[in-house]
């Protein structure tokens, strides 16, 4: 365990080390220069930005005092949002995104599970494909489709909830709605397979044979064991809820992390850029890695080893 | 109850053959891959409306746009705005060119006296949408096609090597695997969106950046179950170059995986060129893209649905379709499905 654990984490710093690198050197060939939005510059005026925020040093050394920083959890100064530190930025606009993404996560998963039980329980009944369809629709049709499509209807026409903002609980339903069905339609077809598989097997037919009821066997054995492997979709979840996230929040108008990396990408604002990257890819990999450890401590069938697992 | 005694027919007591090469004979003619794998697939009725749909949908990319009189990118500022109009639907009520503006039904064909129907009706600038919708079709689809093939020739090959070759190589290839899809694929797309020049070829690019890993992970963990099988073993025995194994030998038995693979890989590159054309680093103005539609129609939905509606009805269809598809290929081509 402890040996893979180390592995882990030493592929986690390496991922992390390539994409820091990579982002500041792509960001480094971008076209367009961050200040060409602002109002009619001199050169002077630019040749003093340049030299504020170190551009005009030599790459290998911009490249130098980045990493530095980086490490120290500084992530550089934002051009155009007041000059304020991209950590700081960042900070701010979390408590949306994560208020969003928990309560998808949440909401979406235990919609999930219900859907993918019933539909394992009633197998091949219209309940079965009822959800089984609307599991295809959750993980074909695209976030921002939807969000869109529920603004539209529930927002503009209904009028029952707040078209675009961001105050109090009744703005953040429909986002979450919005972000919430990849997750019901993840959960519900892993559950569903994976509670089909169960129902098969010999302690099933032992709980039967017991005497147990059909709801008995169902909750008490099934799906608690059923339960288990979902931790392994959370990884490609998050990754889901994260890309969701930046169309749901431009949508629905949050000030959210996914809202300013949309907008900072429209106005060349490489530190916000290179700052939310690395952000979203240290709290990605991190949330893999926990939920892969977290996994193996939960199903004592699978065992950890330092050697491959593909 | 009565136990009628089964007839048991004559021919059932004829003596079993003797000749021992007649045990051996196969009765039936023998299940080529492909009529097997059909066998099963014509037995999903949702992955057979998906293909309809699917081939309908790339047949109106091919021939929709000429279908139009109007040129998909050609401008008409005086025709700009327009709601959907259809000859024969209009009769019944519907589709007959009518919007209700702040409460108030108008119809701008009568209005500005416009004796022209189109079909899907008009962007901003008096673009028709029919044919924009299906020139975006033919756009995204290209893109998807294309990332997918070069997705497919990467992985299989990646994978094939990696697995077939074994030890250091293996190890050296796996490391380099587990680092890259360590990196989440929407963050790469992103970046080399940012440095490339908008357009076709540059979002087929930073698509197929990531988008080869899940094949080459797939082909490697089927090589290296097939590579120890008896099959490999006599064919090596026999005296078979490396070359004549992965192609002749371990490449037919993958195609079911690989096949599967992509058919999840057009969806996904389809949703993500969509994705970033709504972010606004995809496809750039006078080209038309699902997604650069849809980005388009959102600016003015409040007003006008149908500019936003009608690309989101197409793009769903492709991906609904096409997971569909999936979903039956893999039901069955996949050998634990087998019943």
């Amino acid at each position: 365990m402890a040996k893979y654990l180390i592995k882990r984490i030493i592929y986690l710093v390496i991922t992390l080390f390539i994409i820091a690198s990579l982002t500041f050197f792509l960001m480094k060939f971008l076209p367009g220069s961050p200040f060409q939005n602002e109002e009619k510059l001199t050169e002077d005026q630019r040749v003093i930005l340049d030299e504020k925020y170190g551009l005009d040093k030599p790459i290998p050394v911009q490249y130098a005092n980045y990493m530095m920083n980086v490490v120290k959890g500084d992530l550089g100064v934002s051009f155009q949002f007041d000059n304020q530190p991209v950590t700081k930025l960042l900070k701010n606009r979390m408590g949306p995104s994560l208020q969003l993404g928990f309560q998808a996560m949440f909401i979406g998963t235990i919609i999930g599970i219900l859907l993918g039980v019933l539909a394992a329980m009633f197998q091949n009944t219209w309940i079965d494909y009822g959800s089984t369809f609307l599991a295809v629709l959750g993980k074909s049709i695209p976030s921002f489709v939807f969000a869109a499509l529920l603004q539209y209807v529930i927002g503009v026409k209904l009028g029952w909830l707040p078209v675009a903002s961001w105050n109090g609980f009744a703005s953040s339903i429909m986002p979450t709605i919005a972000l919430a069905i990849f997750p019901i339609a993840t959960a519900a077809r892993f559950m569903r397979t994976e509670l089909i598989e169960v129902f098969s097997s010999d302690y099933i037919t032992l709980a039967k044979a017991k005497g147990n009821s059909r709801m008995e066997v169902s909750f008490k054995h099934a799906i608690r064991n059923g339960l288990i492997p979902l931790v392994t979709v959370l990884g490609p979840m998050a990754v889901g809820l994260m890309t969701g996230s930046m169309v749901v929040e431009k949508i629905f108008a949050i000030p959210g992390i996914g809202e300013q990396f949309v907008k900072s990408i429209m106005t060349n604002d490489f530190p916000i850029i290179m700052g939310t990257t690395i952000f979203f890819a240290f709290l990605l990999t991190v949330i893999i890695l926990i939920v892969d450890i977290l996994y193996g401590i939960i199903d004592p069938r699978i065992r950890l080893q330092g050697g491959d697992k593909s | 109850m009565m136990n009628v005694p089964e007839k048991i027919e004559k021919h059932r007591f004829d003596p079993a053959p003797k000749d021992h090469s007649d045990l051996e004979k196969i009765e039936k003619p023998q299940l080529s891959f492909g009529k097997d794998a059909w066998l099963r697939v014509r037995k999903n009725k949702a992955a057979i409306v998906s293909a309809v749909l699917l081939l309908l949908i790339v047949v109106m990319a091919i021939i929709g746009p000429s279908l139009s009189k109007f040129d998909p990118y050609a401008q008409n500022v005086a025709h700009g705005n327009l709601p959907p109009r259809v000859p024969v639907l209009e009769d019944i009520g519907i589709f007959d060119g009518s919007q209700k503006i702040g409460g108030v039904e108008t119809n701008k064909y009568e209005e500005l006296g416009i004796e022209e129907y189109y079909w899907f009706g008009t962007d901003s600038l008096g673009r028709d949408l029919f044919s924009r919708v299906w020139v975006g079709t033919r756009v995204s689809l290209y893109i998807a096609l294309l990332a997918a093939v070069i997705d497919m020739v990467i992985g299989v090959v990646y994978g094939l090597i990696s697995g077939f070759k074994g030890g250091r190589v293996d190890n050296v290839m796996q490391r380099i695997l587990e680092v890259i899809s360590g990196i989440p694929n929407l963050i790469v797309v992103i970046l080399m969106l940012l440095i490339l020049k908008p357009g076709i070829m540059s979002i087929t690019i930073a698509l197929v950046i990531t988008g080869w890993i899940g094949m080459a992970r797939v082909v490697r963990g089927q090589v290296l179950k097939l590579r120890n099988q008896e099959y490999i073993l006599a064919s090596r025995t026999l005296g078979a170059s490396n070359f004549r194994l992965l192609f002749k030998h371990l490449l037919p038995n993958l195609s079911g995986v690989i096949i599967i693979n992509t058919m999840f890989t057009i969806p996904s590159a389809i949703f993500f060129e969509a994705f970033l054309s709504f972010i606004g680093i995809g496809l750039q103005a006078p080209e038309a893209s699902l997604g650069t539609l849809i980005e388009d129609g959102y600016k003015t939905f409040q007003f006008l649905p149908h500019l936003m509606v009608i690309p989101c009805i197409v793009i769903c269809i492709i991906l609904i379709a096409c997971n569909l598809m999936g979903d039956g290929l893999r039901d069955a081509f996949d050998p634990k499905m087998r019943d």
